[in-house]
């Protein structure tokens, strides 16, 4: 007995490693022919990969809620530590608001008043949607996090992301329970902005670093360090005025943006969407804060 | 002593713990960590279970498994698809053509070996990834990543290890 599963052992070995080179050699082709799928038929790789990250969103859930929650109560340890300094300091960022609020005010009657009296149609409202990070895609090949809010919570692909500090990105894929956010410092991220008191319009393009570049500005045009850079809006799909960051380089490198967001700690993210589709479907009606602005 | 269905079961669930191990580190890679600069150059987790496991349990994780791993963690992260595949892939076929090189040499030998893997890894999913968007890309977040991977592969060997007694001791 022992001998003929021997032989047959023999006899199966080189059958064997024959099968395991053929499985490689047909895996290997598979993962070319994947490679060169993903480069044409982008929406069925697409539908694979929000499939996928819907399936696993639970497990990403799961793993990241911990880590959050440890990252919380560091963070509320650090704070009690500078309590006196932390009071000190927003007291005195208070006073300045108030001041800046009278100020806010006054210019928003002028605004009211001004538009009045040109009919001006105001910008369509924006409804937010609010969700978690549960990933972010590591390695140095892609800037981008999956967040656990999809098409069931009314995303849309497309719409801009920001969170406390400024945009973030722009929604590029969208299962049922989740989506994935494009970070405006990710590769193929193009978001149109204006630069600057001059409110010149460029593209901002992420190449994988943390300080994305501005394309396509003219050449007369003359951008100075700290100059404010904000989303134009054209296109539709973004709302105009989002805070994205300021200038920090201007040089051979190209005109540099140091983003307002702190990309080490992005939890919450709030997704807007701005309704594009809302320009054709909105009631005649008054914009809902006419009233509010008073 | 005859074998039941329950012990079957089990064996089967065992046998399935190496790929088990490395569909979860996939997603636990992709925790983000509240540490300055840290997703960019965050450790290949998975690569590290791969190349563990084709040396100790290659029959229990052969060459089409190692595929999904690699298709996973394209499919979640975003990276042109395919790329992972194919570089886990060459990996498996490195690690598990050269299995006896390995057998009985010290975890140092491991983890100089690995050294090499991980930077020829590192290396063509570089060139892959610059060859399919078209540009070239910033090296030094992906050299970040390499030293980052072989500083974290004692430790999570040493994790893999004790799975493997875990799991697979009669074996």
């Amino acid at each position: 007995m022992k001998q003929r599963a021997g032989s047959v052992l023999r006899l199966t070995t080189p059958v064997r490693a024959l099968a395991q080179r053929f499985a490689f050699l047909l895996l290997l082709s598979a993962a070319v022919g994947l490679i060169i799928v993903g480069g044409v038929d982008t929406v069925l790789v697409e539908r694979a990969r929000t499939t996928v990250v819907d399936a696993f969103a639970p497990i990403l859930e799961a793993f990241s809620r911990p880590i959050a929650t440890v990252a919380d109560i560091v963070d509320n340890v650090r704070e009690l530590a500078h309590l006196r300094a932390e009071n000190a300091r927003l007291r005195e960022e208070s006073q300045r608001l108030v001041r800046w609020q009278q100020v806010a005010r006054r210019l928003e009657s002028e605004n009211a008043a001004l538009r009045d009296m040109l009919n001006y149609t105001p910008d369509p409202s924006a409804r937010y949607i609010t969700g978690r990070v549960i990933a972010a895609s590591p390695g140095p090949f892609v800037r981008n996090v999956l967040v656990n809010v999809g098409a069931r919570d009314g995303v849309g692909k497309g719409q801009a992301t920001v969170n406390g500090q400024g945009l973030v990105g722009r929604v590029a894929e969208v299962g049922h329970r989740s989506a994935r956010v494009l970070l405006i410092t990710d590769l193929n991220s193009r978001i149109p902005v204006v630069v600057g008191p001059s409110r010149e319009r460029a593209i901002l393009a992420g190449d994988n670093s943390d300080r994305p570049e501005i394309l396509y500005l003219p050449a007369e045009v003359q951008v100075s360090l700290g100059d404010r850079v904000v989303t134009s809006g054209h296109g539709g799909v973004f709302a105009p005025g989002l805070p994205i960051g300021v200038v920090a380089a201007v040089g051979d490198d190209g005109v540099r943006v140091q983003p307002f967001v702190d990309w080490d700690r992005l939890e919450y993210l709030q997704l807007i969407d701005f309704g594009a589709d809302d320009l054709l479907s909105a009631p005649q009606g008054p914009p809902e804060d006419a009233e509010g602005g008073r | 002593m005859k074998p039941t269905l329950v012990s079957h079961l089990d064996r089967a669930a065992r046998n399935l713990s190496p790929f088990a191990v490395c569909v979860l580190l996939v997603p636990l890679g992709m925790v983000p960590l509240p540490m300055p600069g840290y997703t960019p150059v965050a450790p290949a987790v998975a690569l590290i279970a791969v190349y563990y496991w084709s040396i100790y349990r290659p029959d229990l994780l052969p060459a089409v498994a190692v595929f999904a791993i690699g298709l996973l963690q394209d499919l979640l992260s975003g990276v042109p698809l395919g790329v992972n595949a194919l570089v886990l892939l060459m990996v498996h076929r490195v690690v598990t053509s050269q299995r006896r090189f390995f057998h009985g040499k010290p975890f140092l030998v491991l983890w100089w070996s690995f050294m090499l893997v991980a930077a020829g890894v590192a290396l063509l999913s570089w060139a892959l990834v610059a060859l399919l968007v078209g540009t070239l890309i910033d090296p030094r977040p992906v050299i970040a990543q390499y030293l980052l991977t072989l500083a974290l592969f004692p430790g999570l060997t040493w994790v893999l290890a004790r799975a493997q007694r875990a799991f697979l001791k009669q074996a």
